[in-house]
């Protein structure tokens, strides 16, 4: 004898309610934004026009003034290496300080609302900012990524502290280690690869955004770049593009390789 | 009998140690020749505590009023630029990303240029990207949306292609050996595994994507940027804090909402 039994599954496919819902909403907003933004298919085709003749011109790219765009992208290039120094090195205190399992309330929250300041506004912002109290030229670029590098590195050095392992800190205290001594032996070696691997990244990070902080006129190839675009002289910006995007991916290349030495 | 041998623990192989020390010894001497090339004057520098304490006094008292003059619809205005974008950026990064995922399409020409695609669209700044939108579309919204557009798809893509290439291959192999066709594969195999990431990639760029359409303003692609710029090029300091604290704020706001959805979908 052999007894069937029947079991239900039901269906594998059947239709999920709420997941239409969401689409639904989905399409509805974004026909509600189009039309406050007044963003319409028409003024979108003939956009597409301009863009074939500003396609044209940008063909074939003008690399004649070579000359200013290594000199250009020498400067980017070195704001961005300054910057993530100096970055760096203010972010290893500041996110030790906006560490809530080493340091009390009330040095963690001027830390981390100092963090948060950093990290909330675009880099761009505070170039203008810069660029007023220091002038045009690299200075200011510096200063800004130094800036946003302490609210990104700050932010996860601090994270990455919260989760260590507390056993070698209460270890070293019991032993009655210096504070000092606490936070090079017990500390530092349990976050020493992570942040090398985010002082890595935001070295990219910075490299992308010292090409932008010329625009406002904080140095670097920017200014160039927001020059070319002012004189409507397309083949010297298509260069340009080209040879930004060609550094950050011989930027890229070069950050995996060292990623690799630091497994 | 054995004898004691003497060992010596070494945590690094010779050449991991040089390895190691071969890019601090590049950092270090990139740093040297940065800091002694690199044209800084130092008067600018000496003159800068002059420079900030007469911008902040002409920042404060803030212009409060101005917010519901001129600030408040420039700010929806961004918002609705960044999730726009963001949406736009969603669309084109789905086949994209498909493209560059190598255990869905085996073609390595295809997998190549998604990977171009990609690095393109996130070596290029935002601001670039609003400049280039604006020479197309001229000034305003809609070449904002389409600069987020383009400039979020690197970043979408390129999470969206890892979450494929790390889907378990188990179920798309019962689909296929069922002869299910295509869409089926994707809808039934892959969806579902990725969503969860699809989703909080989504609202991290977004949360990004607020930060940038900002912005982008400043070099007319619209939202709050451009009132930003205005109040920067008539010098009205007092305008300018008011709309710096506004964008703090959203910023915050945005940050919150982000990090609260995200502990529910995941």
């Amino acid at each position: 004898m052999t007894t069937v039994t029947k079991q239900e599954y039901g269906s594998p496919f059947r239709i999920n309610w709420w997941a239409r819902a969401g689409w639904l909403i989905a399409v509805l907003y974004v026909m509600y934004a189009a039309n406050y933004l007044d963003v319409s298919l028409t003024r979108f085709i003939q956009g597409l026009g301009n863009g074939a003749a500003f396609l044209g011109e940008m063909v074939p790219p003008n690399f004649a003034r070579w000359k200013l765009l290594v000199g250009n992208l020498l400067e980017t290039v070195e704001i961005a290496v300054i910057a993530s120094a100096f970055g760096v090195l203010f972010s290893l205190p500041v996110g030790l300080l906006a560490a809530r399992n080493l340091m009390p309330p009330w040095i963690t929250w001027p830390a981390r609302t100092f963090v948060a300041l950093c990290r909330s506004f675009h880099p761009v912002i505070f170039a203008i900012l810069f660029v007023k109290a220091v002038g045009f030229g690299p200075l200011a670029g510096i200063l800004t990524l130094i800036f946003a590098s302490i609210g990104f590195i700050g932010k996860l050095f601090a994270e990455a502290i919260e989760e260590i392992s507390l056993k070698p800190v209460e270890a070293l205290r019991a032993a009655g280690a210096p504070f000092i001594s606490v936070i090079i032996y017990a500390v530092f070696p349990q976050v020493q690869n992570r942040f090398i691997g985010f002082s890595s990244y935001q070295f990219d990070a910075n490299l992308r955004n010292s090409t932008m902080v010329g625009i406002v006129g904080a140095g670097g190839i920017g200014g160039t770049l927001f020059a070319a675009f002012q004189r409507f002289d397309y083949d010297f910006l298509a260069a340009i593009l080209i040879s930004i995007i060609a550094l950050v991916m011989v930027s890229e290349f070069i950050s995996i390789r060292i990623k690799k030495v630091f497994q | 009998m054995s004898s004691k041998q003497k060992h010596t623990w070494e945590r690094f192989t010779f050449s991991e140690r040089m390895a190691r020390f071969t890019v601090f010894l590049g950092f270090a001497v990139a740093l040297a020749v940065s800091l002694r090339t690199v044209e800084v004057i130092p008067e600018f520098l000496y003159d800068a505590p002059t420079q900030v304490a007469d911008l902040l006094t002409r920042m404060w008292p803030m212009d409060l009023g101005y917010y519901r003059e001129g600030i408040h619809e420039a700010m929806v205005e961004t918002l609705h630029i960044a999730s726009l974008g963001t949406l736009l950026a969603v669309v084109m990064a789905i086949p994209v990303g498909i493209m560059g995922a190598n255990n869905i399409i085996q073609i390595p020409l295809l997998n190549w240029l998604a990977k171009l695609i990609l690095v393109s669209s996130r070596s290029v700044n935002s601001l670039v990207w609003a400049l280039l939108f604006v020479a197309i579309f001229g000034p305003g919204a809609l070449a904002g949306t389409v600069c987020i557009g383009f400039r979020s798809v690197g970043f979408v893509g390129k999470l969206f292609a890892e979450a494929l290439e790390e889907a378990d291959p188990g179920p798309i192999e019962a689909l296929t050996a069922a002869g299910a066709p295509w869409p089926s594969i994707f809808l039934k195999g892959y969806w579902p595994q990725v969503a969860p990431a699809f989703w909080g990639i989504f609202l991290f760029r977004w949360d990004i994507n607020v930060r940038e359409s900002a912005v982008i303003g400043l070099v007319g692609a619209g939202g709050i940027g451009m009132v930003l710029d205005t109040a920067l090029n008539l010098f009205y300091w007092d305008r300018v804090s008011v709309i710096l604290l506004s964008i703090f704020t959203v910023v915050i706001l945005a940050e919150l909402l982000v990090t609260n959805i995200r502990k529910r979908i995941i």
